[in-house]
């Protein structure tokens, strides 16, 4: 299972990187590909927009169902990768690599609040049947 | 192949009779087109055999066992097909004065009388002509409920996620905000989870029961109790009616609305994209609310309650009674099997979906729920043998297809890795289960010998393993010459 261990995760599946300007890349997890199968169609949120942690801001649709991405923090939509919704299959190949967008977060320290490698791990293994 | 590729020019419908001199010459020349219509050029025979080769190249109940979880794809009795049909109700013209309907009008307040009561509603309105139309007039007559009481602080509908995926959307629809509900290892709503989530901005909760998981809801009283102390109401989605029809009632269960999908549980085929009928149930608060027309009998006489009875009405849904075929079947349907039919319904389709749980079970297939009594559909999950063969769920459905079986519903719901969701329904007999468990027993013993030939089904069908991947990704659905 791949869940590297420099990233932030949420209960929802999305993983979320601090980069050194203050944004952060936000994504869904290896483990979300994997249940969801071979993705068609991704969704990004307009930039610009303002959003409260949870919310459902983005949409990943695969051949088996469309889902929901939510926000992982609060905060400002500063960018939205236009390569993953042409391919989406950018995200089977590589969940990590294939960012969907970028928040300017509200409140940095919320960063801290997240999931880490080892928690995401285990909330994926109890969720396991 | 298709009609298009079967087109010669010139080449009409009636191939042997003489053409007729068009008399459509009133038209004025720049109405007229200039160039015929591109639909394809083939005679009657052609027509015929394409379609018919066509339909025999499918999969349908009427030739195969179609256990489609979530669908109830029963049989549905010729009978009430045949008197719907009757010459006298194709004939009726919906605005015909109702002195001349009395008999029409008089099948549909009795199908409003037999699902209040089979529903345990205070009043039923027939015309939804979907389910999701049904959960669209649910939503909104809470609205209207909320709002008739100034109470505008309620925004906020809660799903839980075993939930059908239209209630959310329906939620939306509606002008609701949706919060997910998680549910509990026994597949149950998490009522700890509930109770933090419910408030004053609480319109309702909408529940699948028996829901996706095929389990029937343990803590109904718990949740109904938490729903209606917090000022929210409940709303029923009677899609799964089939395993509690006569049994048990969402009335008594407390809930304040219900729809029914009459093309699901009462006697009209499904999946095919309609027509559908979802009719609304209520209980007494909401009863103002209902969605018009509304058959009611006053002094002997059936007659149409419209905006004018029920100023409060959410308005129509449809032009007329909805689909009045679909209602007549029904009618047809409910008149022939009773209250004892309809309790036999509900003991056979529990009775078979158990039946072949326990044997697959038997066979070495995993149960999603084991501990758990399956209501009228179960899960299997295929996540060992994945693990294990690299077989999936959409192999094993797909091998399915060359035992002469259509597959079960797949990967749906979400919560359940390399799922299938089984419902054989009560118009199944042992001998066509038994079949199906031999079937799947043969696959799962070639996925262990020979994982490739499962990987690689269908083997025997018109067509190999289509590429769904590309025909989601490249949709074109555009016949080009």
């Amino acid at each position: 299972m791949s869940i590297p261990s420099d990233l932030k995760y949420t209960k929802s599946h999305e993983w979320a990187r601090l980069e050194a300007d203050g944004t952060v890349t936000v994504g869904i997890t290896h483990h979300a590909q994997e249940l969801l199968g071979d993705m068609v169609y991704v969704e990004n949120p307009a930039v610009g927009r303002q959003l409260a942690a949870g919310e459902e801001c983005a949409v990943v649709e695969s051949v088996k169902a469309a889902s929901d991405v939510y926000a992982p923090l609060a905060g400002e939509v500063v960018a939205a990768n236009e390569a993953v919704a042409d391919s989406p299959e950018a995200i089977n190949q590589d969940a990590y690599a294939a960012w969907m967008f970028k928040l300017k977060p509200a409140n940095p320290a919320d960063v801290a609040s997240l999931l880490d490698a080892a928690a995401y791990g285990a909330l994926v293994e109890s969720e396991a049947h | 192949m298709l009609i298009f590729e079967l087109s010669r020019p010139g080449r009409k419908n009636p191939s042997q009779a003489p053409a007729a001199p068009a008399e459509a010459n009133d038209i004025p020349a720049h109405l007229l087109r200039r160039d015929k219509p591109l639909l394809p050029e083939v005679s009657e025979m052609d027509a015929v055999r394409h379609y018919t080769r066509l339909s025999q190249k499918n999969f349908s109940i009427d030739t195969h066992f179609y256990p489609l979880g979530s669908c109830t794809m029963k049989y549905n009795p010729r009978g009430s097909h045949q008197m719907a049909m009757l010459p006298q109700f194709l004939a009726r013209h919906p605005l015909a004065p109702e002195a001349t309907g009395q008999g029409v009008l008089a099948c549909f307040h009795e199908l409003q009388e037999m699902l209040k009561d089979v529903t345990g509603m205070a009043g039923v309105s027939l015309t939804p002509m979907a389910g999701a139309q049904g959960e669209f007039a649910g939503v909104a007559m809470i609205r209207a409920y909320h709002a008739s009481r100034g109470d505008a602080a309620r925004t906020e509908m809660l799903v839980p996620d075993a939930a059908h995926g239209t209630n959310p959307a329906s939620a939306v629809m509606g002008g609701f905000t949706v919060r997910e509900i998680p549910t509990d290892r026994d597949g149950n709503v998490d009522l700890a989870a509930l109770k933090t989530a419910v408030g004053p901005q609480t319109a309702g909760l909408m529940l699948t029961n028996p829901s996706t998981l095929g389990v029937f809801e343990k803590n109904i009283q718990a949740m109904q109790q938490i729903v209606h102390e917090a000022g929210g109401l409940l709303y029923y989605d009677g899609a799964n009616l089939n395993a509690i029809l006569g049994r048990v009632r969402p009335g008594d269960m407390g809930f304040d609305v219900i729809h029914v999908n009459l093309h699901k549980t009462f006697s009209t085929p499904h999946g095919g994209g309609g027509p559908g009928s979802g009719p609304v149930g209520v209980s007494e608060r909401l009863l103002p609310f209902l969605p018009v027309p509304v058959v009611t009998l006053d002094a002997g006489r059936y007659r149409l309650v419209t905006e004018h009875d029920l100023p409060q009405t959410i308005g129509r849904l449809s032009a007329f009674m909805g689909n009045t075929g679909i209602l007549l079947r029904a009618y047809a349907y409910a008149r022939t099997l009773g209250g004892e039919g309809m309790r036999r319904v509900a003991d056979f389709a529990t009775l078979n979906a158990n039946y072949l749980m326990a044997e697959l079970q038997k066979a070495g297939f995993d149960i999603a729920f084991p501990q758990r009594r399956a209501s009228h559909e179960f899960i299997v999950t295929l996540k060992s043998l994945k693990d294990k063969t690299g077989v999936s769920a959409m192999d094993v459905a797909k091998r399915l297809l060359d035992k002469g079986f259509h597959a079960p519903t797949t990967y749906f719901p979400m919560l359940v890795p390399e799922c299938l969701l089984i419902e054989p329904t009560e118009t199944e007999s042992k001998q066509t289960l038994d079949a199906f468990v031999a079937a799947l027993k043969e696959i799962l013993e070639e996925a262990l010998a020979t994982p490739e030939l499962v990987k690689s089904a269908p083997h025997t069908m018109p067509v190999r393993r289509l590429d769904d991947v590309k025909a989601a990704r490249e949709l074109d659905l555009t016949w080009k010459a």
